[in-house]
């Protein structure tokens, strides 16, 4: 079965490409119809937006080598405006491509193997996974196997092309969850009984307009069990999930409204028909897969030259203590390339920064670049000694921003400057927050502000320690607080807190949040530690008593 | 019972660029929201919707945005038909690449 899929080789991508590019062509001659051509368009990632349209291209779990990043960078400038968006389902989205400009587009990526495949519509989207996969100190093991193994399966799959609704997949390797696995449709993460390796499965997680935690469906997965039993819940889903209403199709609705236990057990039903057709040929490509992603030779290095480093520059000691992540080889970091200088546009990268971490990668970073589900790039695999030299680098193309995890490491999504479903603009109001939180957020620190432009949360807001959300009220842009989201292992859903701000009073709100924070946080006590300890009454009242004092 | 009629313009995106564009009173599609007719009842309405149904080599998406009328022309009356006609707002266009920053 997973032969005659196969890996999207370059011949299937070619054929793709070619099959779009008629179709544009009979688009653009009047053969097609708008009505006929837009499930055509989407099927290869493209959209109609308010000023323009829009190409989503798929990272798969977020993993780019230098030269697909060149190419990335290269669409940008020969089709687009010279920059990109990364999105928190590791894409990247051009916001102004031409319609008879995106088959070259698309036959471009597919020199370097990228396409737009399954980014939109009601199939399994683009497979997402621990951005520090491979090179995480804390990892048991690299998801990404597993998820090229589930990309190869779903992409193409004819059974879920026309499923009810979109179906997202995320995996991970970590305890310390940073793929927002419970945010998803369906999410697998690797864990280990008695010394075997295995998946934890979790079904029905999303955002949206009804937030849901994923919960677990089955506790301990054998690994070659994996893909029938993926099986088994996208087929129970496909019969059982709701075709009468849009808002109600996502599996969540399915699973919350049949009930975990009824929806596992029609789920076991279905796996003990599945399983008997896997021959194998899976785990073969499973192992090979393994062997594909083999973490790289990592020559011993001598630390001396960062630590030198560190003590001569203030600026990249700062850098270091806040955009490093501790990786499992001694000698080695992984660096976060922040997406978000103060005031910039969350996620944009332009075409000369692509180019620039592209070489970085290539000289420093062992070929690998990293897309994160908080819109910002990594560099996975450093040696220390080598990371004044990237940090010069990044600094002189305004890549240098420390600030990974901080309070102006913002999630926002295109809002109303772009996407034709918004109700109100996310962009300005991140960059009116992160210009406010420049100053003190080291002393601030770990703190996770998210912002979307409408109820379809693609900005995370329901899990972040602080959530906006930009509503349309009688015609005027309106934002929505919620407070106490968690995106870690433990998923959390914000807490609405009263009436919304309008859009120049939500920067001061937010700032009245972290000074409340300030005051009533305990000694390393982060937010959601202070949140849940003191309740949200105090916030409340911080956003809303001293708004009416000010007032006054 | 019918949504109340408000006054406006017929606004769609252009096919190749996916560009904003106006329905004119000439009939032809315009970039600019004061050059396009401003449509006043319901019937006038329809009849310039079903024209531009019939131009799908120009106009996706064709609707009834509405509008004020003033004295150079259409203008919006709700933020979303004014970031459609003006573009991202300043503060978004900061990543245009260097040169148009």
């Amino acid at each position: 079965m997973l032969d005659a899929q196969n890996n999207p080789t370059r011949t299937y991508l070619d054929r793709r490409v070619e099959e779009f590019r008629a179709q544009v062509n009979r688009r653009i001659d009047g053969s097609l119809t708008e009505d006929e051509f837009r499930p055509l368009r989407l099927m290869n990632g493209l959209y109609l937006q308010l000023h323009a349209y829009m190409l989503r291209v798929a990272i798969p779990y977020g993993t780019l080598n230098a030269d697909q990043l060149d190419v990335l960078a290269e669409i940008s400038e020969r089709w687009d405006r010279s920059y990109g968006h990364f999105t928190t389902r590791q894409n990247i989205q051009y916001n102004w491509p031409k319609l008879p400009d995106v088959p070259d587009m698309l036959a471009r990526l597919a020199d370097v193997n990228l396409h737009a495949i399954q980014t939109s519509g009601n199939t399994i989207r683009n497979v997402t996974a621990d951005p520090l996969a491979g090179a995480h100190a804390d990892e048991l093991m690299d998801p990404r196997p597993v998820a090229e193994l589930i990309r190869i399966w779903s992409t193409d799959h004819p059974e879920y092309q026309f499923l009810g609704r979109k179906f997202k997949i995320a995996v991970t390797g970590s305890p310390n969850d940073r793929a927002v696995t419970k945010a998803h449709d369906l999410a697998v993460r690797i864990v280990e009984k008695d010394g075997e390796i295995g998946y934890q499965i979790l079904v029905g997680g999303g955002l949206g307009r009804t937030p849901v935690v994923g919960r677990v469906i089955r506790e301990f997965l054998p690994q070659a069990d994996l893909l029938p039993y993926l099986e088994a819940v996208l087929s129970v889903y496909n019969l059982a999930g709701r075709r009468d209403n849009k808002y109600k199709a996502r599996i969540k609705i399915t699973v919350n409204e049949m009930g975990l236990e009824e929806f596992s057990t029609r789920v076991d039903e279905a796996f003990a028909r599945i399983r008997p057709e896997f021959s194998g040929a899976d785990q073969d490509l499973l192992a090979e897969l393994q062997t594909a992603f083999a973490a790289p030779e990592l020559a011993p290095r001598d630390d001396a030259a960062y630590h030198a480093a560190r003590a001569a520059d203030p600026v990249f000691a700062s850098w270091a203590d806040v955009n490093l992540r501790e990786h499992f080889a001694e000698g080695y970091a992984i660096a976060m390339i922040s997406l978000k200088p103060h005031g910039g546009v969350p996620g944009d990268a332009n075409a000369e920064q692509m180019r620039v971490v592209a070489e970085l990668a290539r000289k420093y970073g062992q070929n690998e670049v990293r897309v994160t589900q908080e819109q910002n790039l990594v560099l996975p695999h450093v040696a220390k000694a080598d990371l004044p030299a990237v940090f010069g680098e990044l600094k002189a193309h305004g890549l240098a921003t420390a600030n990974a995890g901080l309070a102006s490491d913002i999630i926002a999504c295109p809002g109303m400057d772009y996407c034709a479903l918004a109700t109100a603009r996310s962009i300005p109001v991140a960059q009116q927050i992160a210009e406010r939180m420049a100053e003190n957020e080291i002393d601030v620190g770990e703190m996770a502000i998210k912002i979307s432009g409408c109820i379809n949360a693609c900005g995370h807001h329901h899990i972040g320690d602080i959530g906006i959300l930009g509503l349309d009220r009688a015609g005027v842009e309106n934002y929505q607080i919620t407070l106490g989201g968690d995106a870690g292992p433990d998923m959390k859903i914000g807490e609405k807190t009263g009436p919304g701000f309008a859009y120049d009073e939500v920067a001061d709100a937010v700032e009245r949040l972290v000074h409340a924070y300030l005051d009533l946080r305990h000694d390393g006590e982060l937010f959601r530690d202070t949140i849940s300890r003191t309740g949200p009454e105090p916030f409340k009242s911080a956003l809303y008593d001293e708004e009416k004092a000010n007032a006054a | 019972m019918a949504k109340r009629f408000q006054p406006g313009i017929v606004s769609a995106n252009d096919l190749l660029s996916g560009a904003v564009i106006y329905l004119a009173a000439d009939g032809t599609w315009v970039s600019t929201m004061s050059k396009a007719e401003f449509i006043t009842d319901a019937e006038r309405a329809d009849e310039r919707l079903a024209l531009a149904e019939t131009q799908p080599e120009i106009a996706v998406g064709a609707y009834l945005a509405p509008a004020d009328n003033s004295d150079a022309g259409p203008v919006p009356n709700h933020f979303r038909e004014s970031f459609r006609a003006e573009g991202p707002s300043a503060p978004a266009r900061k990543s245009w690449g260097y040169a148009n920053a």
